[in-house]
């Protein structure tokens, strides 16, 4: 390599490192490799040598003009690196920081509540029927074998319109409705809105129940301790003890009520559940014939059962709610807890 | 209804222990509610006799007393109370005894004198809330036994909750039949005696309501003895039952009350006029009962009648007039089967509760009159003495309830509670709750008893089987059902779907009552006809609302006393309306949101929700039922005139409103900020269409913008629809993108930038085409709604 273009290419490489940014760095390459650059002025040159000469000449220019443009190459792409790297420093955000836009919001806990019952019941084919709230005395009391006078109307609180129109005391009206609208076999379930005539600390004047109901050529009493045995494991996801005591409705004969054992202190007996270790949690029993006899099903032809439960109650049990009239103030600090 | 455990054992006593016994009645059906003993816990408590008694010298209310606890040796203890007496026998704790509430006795002096123990009151023994003195034994106690085997107080009380149907279980007799069954075993029922008759004085009855009182029987007693008194026993259990003792002639009416379940009354037959008649009471005519209330009668209650006036409401409560007194010499005791239907209601409607009326208006046992009044009789005679006369009985046996056999069939056992069982363990259950069973090829034919009113279908005998066998031996099926597939409908939109859209956008639901305050509604909804509760619990819960506002209002302004300044809320439910007749039920969807438009935070300007805020929710909800909304001025009262809407379907249907709360309605109400409302019929925003396919365009789509200045009024809706209605087919849509007022626009005017994508379906538009229907939409705006193009 003559000392002239040994020259070049140590002054190119100084041009290189002495570039500050890729600017700097794209004039260094103009002036050595652009049109009039010195590497190609060099090559111009070797038109004028021998024949013989030129091709060894060549061979040595481009020997340093492929030295400094590795160079240029590596310095580039270090270069475009820390450029990026400085771009991506400059933009970090404090990842802490909270995201933009809406709060969470949720759903009512006996809505939750209403819902994870329906789910489960829909679950094997049962449907949801609704009824309306103000509701006549028939639907309410008579066709559900409560007569005028009747000792149970006296456990039912009920709000009045009227001598004959009521505020619906329980969602049962909604399967004489059902049973009058469809012939069986029905698999149902009604939840809603009912009304008592009593307010204290662990009664509200409206609260919430499911009613469900089954009808078909063979339904048994074992079936409806199945049913409702697998709901209650089913909504409290834990294998509870169950028990059936006999009880009376008037539109369910045999009749029984359900307790749970206590999912407070696990049936060790506590103030939730009286010290008795067991919770009352649903009403059951098998449709009365009469019942059937008011919506015109044969009752030597079908069976059915019937159950009702307290949604509030059900929801105080799973979330440990303490206090019944907190459903109804809709205080946000209360309901945002069930997000 | 409370019960003495030792009570029942007396009749049935299997070798089981109170807590096996308690679960085996709330297992059949007789809920226990609690068991408590009949004492509190002390000990070392004996019956005493005061042997002496001298005036304490440094205190005048105190007395020094020598009293025998049947040692050698007599306790001297010094004693306060004004009953105390030489002769008396009493309750004495002994030095070491432990009262209730762990209270111990010693040793100690009293002003100086000794005193070694204690002279007991009832309330010391925790037997009594209160006493006025000590507890007086009678002379006949042993000196020295301790009290708590002297008056059996080692006994637990079992209060039961009976179901209304279980009239049966509601005397001690009724309970010890289920015990025995349940313990497969037998039961004595209560043997006496019956009264020799020794006078033949009557007071003649006569029925004239057969129907309502098929059976009457009256007896009268002389020369009772005024001053007896009812034995501890007596008294003991009375108290554990819940009953204070009245004095004998009352007390045995209740005790056999309790003990057989019958009802009695005790007349003083000398404040009698002539016969007993049971009639109905005449309209207005007065009667002046045994708790000093005086009613006055309708016309349709029936009453037990001298030849003046009326005596007693029948089979509820006797009347003050003729009430037995400590003075009482000679009684007429009735003891009468009322049926169910003419007691039912009967003592509710007087504001009253009576231990005969619940039984009565349940089912009192209709066999039982001549021995339930034998026994009140023998016991009466037993405890003040008197002569007694003959039975004065009136009954109509075609009036009295029918018992006719009802059937069961053996393989009902299996279908409907999933057992079989062997027939001469049915024919045991049967027999043993007191039932006459005959059986057949197919089953038996049961008669129930007197006692059982809720026995008349082959499902109550079901009822008893499970019952007696014990729900919980019976199997738990598996859901071995008929199944059909599932619905999947489409044009209907669930109504989680747009309760869940809400939540995600920020509200929260609450739940309020569907009765609101008068004077709220009033203001929410001042044209709208409610429905009014007759018996409501308070004002403030006495109408049916007619919209959900107000509930939602109540629940904001719950929350903005508590310091919450954005509230996001929605309810779901039904409003009432009332129309004509009618009471219209309709479900709604309403929300409402104040305050902040986001949570308070460092990436946002903070800005108060407006008009469009709730519009571009309720948007979101239009798109889920894909319905072409649109919006027009509403004139609701409760909200701002020139900031509301009522929201119509693309069937011009009105399915809801929305608005800003009326800022007069905002001050009144206590807000501090304006809110947003809407309300949206479900049935209406419920509807969805299902959708078909439409053909997609392979041609590109060109958009093209232009300003038009407009009036003030001209609404977006009409530039929209002018367009639209030029038909154009090209025209895919239009947008809306900027509103302008100020420099460069006339007062009164306002500048719309709007843009129309057009494309076509055969062909890619050319310049000149899309300029000819610019030109064309351009004249129809101008000829229209008078726009013009800003340049």
């Amino acid at each position: 390599m003559s000392a002239n273009l040994e020259e070049i290419l140590s002054q190119g490489l100084q041009a290189i490192a002495e570039a500050k940014d890729l600017n700097q760095l794209d004039q260094a390459r103009v002036s050595y490799l652009g049109k009039k650059g010195a590497f190609t002025l060099q090559m111009k040159q070797l038109g004028k040598l021998d024949p013989d000469q030129r091709r060894a000449v060549g061979q040595v220019i481009n020997q340093a003009k492929s030295e400094f443009q590795k160079n240029l190459e590596a310095t580039k792409t270090a270069m475009q690196q820390a450029a990026l790297d400085a771009r991506l420093a400059s933009e970090s955000v404090d990842v802490s920081l909270p995201g933009r836009g809406q709060s969470g919001a949720g759903l009512h806990p006996v809505t939750i509540t209403l819902r994870r019952i329906s789910k489960i019941f829909a679950s094997v084919g049962f449907n949801i029927a609704e009824g309306p709230e103000i509701e006549d005395d028939y639907h309410n009391f008579e066709a559900l074998n409560i007569p005028a006078h009747h000792p149970a109307r006296a456990m039912h609180d009920t709000f009045y319109f009227d001598a004959h129109t009521v505020l619906r005391t329980h969602t049962s009206p909604v399967q004489i409705r059902a049973m009058e609208a469809e012939k069986p076999p029905l698999k149902v379930i009604a939840p809603g809105r009912v009304y008592r005539c009593d307010s204290d600390v662990t009664h509200t004047p409206m609260f919430h129940q499911v009613e469900g109901f089954l009808v078909d050529t063979d339904v048994s009493f074992a079936d409806l301790k199945g049913v409702v045995y697998e709901f209650l494991r089913a909504f409290f996801e834990k294998d509870i003890q169950v028990r059936f005591r006999p009880s009376y409705f008037p539109f369910t004969e045999p009749s029984a009520e359900v307790d749970i054992e206590c999912v407070m202190c696990n049936g060790k007996g506590c103030r939730v559940c009286g010290h008795t270790g067991w919770l009352e949690v649903m009403g059951c029993g098998m449709i009365h014939p009469e019942v059937f006899k008011s919506v015109g099903i044969n009752s030597d032809e079908f069976t059915g059962f019937a159950f009702g439960m307290g949604v509030e109650r059900l929801a105080m049990l799973r979330y440990g709610i303490n206090d019944l009239r907190m459903f109804f103030e809709n205080d946000l600090k209360f309901l945002e807890q069930f997000h | 209804m409370q019960i003495s455990e030792a009570w029942l054992r007396e009749l049935v006593n299997p070798s089981i222990s109170t807590e096996t016994l308690v679960d085996q009645l709330t297992m059949a059906g007789l809920e226990v509610d609690s068991v408590t003993p009949a004492a509190a816990e002390f000990s070392l408590i004996v019956v005493g006799e005061v042997m002496t008694m001298t005036q304490h010298s440094n205190a005048d209310k105190l007395r020094i007393c020598q009293v025998s606890v049947g040692e050698t040796e007599l306790l001297q203890i010094v004693c306060g109370a004004s009953n105390v007496r030489v002769g008396l026998k009493i309750p004495v704790a002994l030095v070491g005894a432990v009262l209730p509430g762990n209270f111990k006795i010693k040793k100690s002096k009293l002003r100086g004198e000794l005193s070694l123990g204690m002279l007991c009151s009832e309330k010391e023994l925790g037997l009594a809330k209160d006493a006025d003195g000590l507890m007086e034994l009678s002379n006949d106690a042993p000196i020295g036994t301790d009290i708590r085997e002297y008056l059996a107080l080692n006994d637990s009380i079992i209060e039961l909750d009976l179901t209304p149907n279980r009239a049966d279980c509601l005397s001690v007799e009724g309970v010890a039949r289920e015990i025995a069954v349940l313990n497969k075993m037998d039961w004595n029922s209560v043997a006496f005696a019956p009264a020799e008759i020794s006078h033949d004085a009557v007071i003649d009855v006569k029925i004239e309501e057969q129907q309502a009182c098929p059976r009457y029987l009256g007896r009268l007693i002389k020369n009772v003895n005024p001053n007896a008194e009812t034995p501890l026993w007596m008294q003991e259990r009375l108290r554990r039952s819940g009953l204070r003792s009245l004095g004998p002639l009352v007390d045995v009416t209740n005790y056999v009350l309790l003990e057989l379940g019958q009802p009695l009354h005790a007349f003083d037959a000398d404040k009698l006029s002539g016969s007993i008649t049971v009639r109905t009471g005449k309209k207005g005519e007065k009667l002046a009962l045994l708790n000093e209330q005086t009613i006055t009668l309708d016309g349709t209650a029936l009453v037990i009648a001298d030849e003046k006036q009326a005596l007693a409401l029948a089979g509820v409560m006797g009347g003050e007039n003729t009430s037995v007194t400590e003075l009482t010499k000679n009684i007429f005791l009735e003891c009468a089967f009322f049926t169910p239907v003419t007691i039912a209601g009967k003592a509710r409607q007087f504001g009253l509760h009576t231990d005969s009326s619940h039984r009565f208006e349940r089912g009192v046992d209709f066999t039982l009159q001549q021995r339930a009044i034998e026994r009140a009789t023998q016991l009466i005679v037993d405890i003040t003495g008197g002569s007694v006369g003959a039975i004065s009985e009136v009954t109509n046996t075609d009036s009295l309830p029918q018992r006719p056999a009802v059937t069961l069939r053996r393989q009902r056992i299996q279908r409907v509670l999933g057992i079989s069982m062997a027939d001469e363990d049915i024919s045991q259950i049967f027999t043993g709750l007191g039932m006459q069973v005959e059986s057949f090829d197919e089953g038996w034919h049961i008669t129930p008893p007197g006692c059982r009113f809720d026995i008349t279908i082959e499902a109550d005998l079901l009822e008893e089987v499970g019952r007696i066998y014990g729900y919980n031996n019976l199997p738990n099926s598996s859901l071995l059902m008929r199944s059909e597939l599932g619905k999947a409908e489409e044009a209907v939109l669930p109504l989680a779907r747009i309760e869940d859209l809400l939540v995600d956008k920020g509200y929260q639901e609450v739940i309020t009552y569907s009765f609101v305050d008068e004077s709220i509604q009033k203001m929410i909804a001042p044209d709208v006809p409610f429905i009014r509760i007759q018996n409501p619990i308070s004002s403030e819960l006495s109408v049916m609302r007619t919209t959900l506002w107000c509930g939602l209002i109540n629940a904001a302004l719950h929350n903005t006393k508590r310091q919450q300044n954005r509230v996001r809320l929605f309810e779901s439910g039904l409003r009432f309306i009332k129309r004509n007749d009618e009471m219209l039920q309709q479900r709604m969807i309403s929300g409402l949101i104040l305050g902040n438009a986001l949570p308070e935070q460092w990436s946002e300007k903070s800005r108060k929700v407006d008009f469009f805020d709730l519009k571009g929710d309720l948007t979101a909800i239009f798109a889920l039922n894909n319905d072409t909304v649109s919006y027009q001025n509403s004139t609701h009262p409760a909200l701002h005139p020139g900031q509301s809407a009522d929201i119509l379907n693309a069937q011009g249907e009105k399915i809801g409103l929305m608005g800003m709360l009326h800022p007069t309605l905002e001050k009144q109400l206590d807000f501090d900020t304006p809110v947003f409302l809407f309300e949206l019929d479900q049935a209406l925003v419920f509807k969805k269409q299902v959708p078909t396919f439409a053909a997609l365009s392979k041609f590109p789509s060109v958009r093209r913008d232009m300003a038009l200045l407009v009036k003030e009024e001209v609404t977006s809706a009409e530039i929209t629809k002018c367009i639209h209605d030029c038909n154009e087919k090209v025209i895919q849509d239009v947008l809306i993108f900027d509103i302008y007022r100020g420099e460069g626009v006339e007062n009164g005017y306002k500048s719309v930038a709007l843009s129309l994508m057009l494309q076509d379906f055969t062909q890619t538009l050319s310049d000149s085409e899309i300029d000819a229907i610019f030109s064309r939409v351009l004249t129809a705006l101008k000829k229209i709604i008078n726009a013009k193009l800003r340049d």
